[in-house]
């Protein structure tokens, strides 16, 4: 149950913060204290920077998954024994 | 009704503080990128040293679990204290997840700005030294048979101390990395840079705390499910 | 007392060793065959790259090291001597300093073959000429590498696929002892032989001794033990 709930405030990030990526192109034509930066020196970094940001959520999200799934498969187990062990003790 | 309550005291223990922590999580993940977007260009990289911003906030996660590793492997193996072992297994994995982070990012950002993926810096090699010992902890754990948590527990404390020699070994062996004050000196060339960097360390770090606690509590679950199965046992 | 146990349990294990000579002869051999190797590989048109002995040297011994690691307690384990070991009533990490002085006089004579015919293959009689120089780097080296590997090899002789887990905890956590191990012998390479170099490298080599020795001697008694 917890757990869910954590999972869902992990996925609320990424959705919330989504569209946030949006807005960094246009920032960047107003803080450019760079003054000879050219200008197609700019495009060929973006999918590094893009794919670098995207791994970090992948391998997070991976990795909280997989604890979830663990988790569950845990106290499902729980709960069976503990139902056969009441019946048992009854 | 006591199993019953088992699961519920931890739920209620749990929700109290680990709710707040995540919105806080969430919100800061949430303004990074804006505040990130908004920063300052930095000279010589231009947009691709943007990565500084999660690249380094994520070692600084790394070393966070490398610590708690390795203090809970010395807690458990000098002092017997069980729990330590779930604290030291956690850390272990979060040092291999953010280690694994870095790893990828460090390149990403080398193959930009200097052309090519891998130039043996001191950094990223003491840092690949560093994951490779913490994903050994990994296997001697799930390889080792029984009795390996005390052995996982001395390669942690052997990593642990091993860190600094590594560093400065490595650091003294290349050094094309930017050197290490480039976080200081941010504060004066590019104060804008200051902020985005504390929001995203901090939010790092929280991230390193959550994840810590989901994962300790996977494995007092796991204890509690061993428990229960032995006293199926013992009927 | 302390000093008595170890001295007796190297006694023990030279005693057995001398008899066959297994473990010396095939740790030697098998040293030699890696040297050999590494000729095939990076000998072009009858030359070694520059200072590729110091890299060749270490990796052999390495190589040969964990090897003979391995055998020398899998002796322990196949005779269970290693719980009569830890029954005796001597204290634990003299029984580790035993086992440790084992491992240098092995990995000293391996060294002292593997030194001249690296040398000779490589072209690098240059190390001859600051003989001092050069024993301390091995020395420093061989010590920080065999403290971590026994200590390792020790308490990986209970576990399952122990043969495989020794190098893969070994060699990252020993990576400076072989970095400081080839510079420290690279640089003793150079045309005027750097002294400044190696003996920095040396530095660096002791003090990871000094720190390895003593936490190997801490652990070892609480991971011997059930």
């Amino acid at each position: 149950m917890t757990v869910r709930r954590i999972v869902m405030a992990l996925w609320s990030i990424v959705l919330v913060s989504a569209p946030s990526l949006a807005f960094q192109p246009p920032a960047q034509d107003e803080f450019v204290p760079v003054t000879d930066l050219p200008a197609g020196d700019q495009l060929p970094a973006a999918p590094f920077l893009i794919a670098a940001y995207v791994f970090v959520w992948l391998a997070v999200m991976l990795y909280v998954w997989t604890i979830w799934r663990r988790l569950n498969r845990v106290e499902a187990d729980m709960r069976t024994l503990e139902q056969r062990q009441h019946g048992a003790r009854r | 009704m006591g199993g019953q309550g088992t699961t519920a005291e931890g739920s209620i223990d749990m929700r109290k503080m680990f709710v707040p922590l995540l919105v806080t999580v969430a919100a800061m993940f949430a303004a990074a990128p804006v505040m990130i977007g908004r920063a300052p260009l930095e000279s010589t990289m231009g947009l691709i040293q943007k990565i500084f911003y999660y690249h380094v906030p994520s070692w600084m996660a790394m070393y966070a679990a490398i610590a708690v590793c390795g203090v809970a492997s010395a807690m458990y193996l000098f002092k017997g204290r069980a729990d330590a072992d779930d604290y030291a297994v956690s850390g272990a994995e979060l040092a291999v997840l953010f280690g694994l982070i870095g790893l990828v990012t460090g390149p990403l950002w080398g193959r930009k700005a200097w052309g090519v993926w891998w130039q043996w810096d001191a950094r990223l090699t003491s840092a690949l030294l560093l994951e490779l010992i913490f994903v050994a902890y990994l296997m001697v754990r799930k390889f080792g048979g029984p009795g390996s948590e005390k052995l996982a527990a001395a390669t942690a404390l052997f990593g642990t101390a091993t860190a600094p020699f590594v560093y400065k070994s490595v650091d003294i062996w290349r050094t094309v990395h930017p050197n290490t004050g480039v976080v200081r000196t941010l504060g004066s060339s590019m104060p804008d840079a200051a902020r985005p960097f504390a929001l995203s360390a901090i939010a790092f770090i929280l991230l390193f705390g959550v994840l810590l606690t989901l994962r300790v509590r996977l494995a007092r679950q796991q204890h509690a499910l061993d428990e229960l199965y032995l006293a199926e046992e013992d009927r | 007392m302390f000093l008595r146990t170890a001295l007796l349990v190297l006694r023990k294990d030279f005693a057995i060793e001398m008899k066959s000579l297994e473990v010396l002869l095939t740790t030697l051999f098998f040293a030699v065959s890696c040297v050999l190797v590494f000729a095939f590989a990076f000998v072009k048109d009858g030359r070694a790259p520059e200072d590729a002995a110091a890299g060749i040297l270490w990796i052999a011994i390495a190589f040969a090291g964990t090897l003979a690691l391995g055998r020398t307690f899998e002796r322990e384990r196949y005779s269970e001597t290693l719980r009569a070991l830890l029954l005796a009533p001597a204290p634990r990490a003299a029984l580790y300093v035993g086992k440790l002085l084992g491992m240098l006089a092995l990995l000293g004579v391996a060294e002292g073959l593997l030194v001249p015919l690296v040398a000779l293959l490589f072209q690098a009689s240059a190390w001859f000429s600051r003989p001092l120089l050069l024993l301390a780097v091995l020395v420093g080296g061989t010590v920080g590498f065999a403290a971590v590997g026994t200590l390792f090899a020790a308490m990986l002789v209970r576990a399952r696929s122990r043969d495989v887990l020794l190098p893969i905890l070994l060699y990252p956590i020993t990576i400076p002892v072989i970095i400081g191990g080839v510079r420290g012998t690279a640089a003793l390479l150079a045309s005027p032989a750097d002294e400044v170099t190696a003996t920095m490298w040396i530095g660096i080599l002791f003090a990871f001794d000094a720190v390895f020795v003593t936490l190997s001697l801490w652990t070892f008694e609480p991971l011997m033990t059930e």
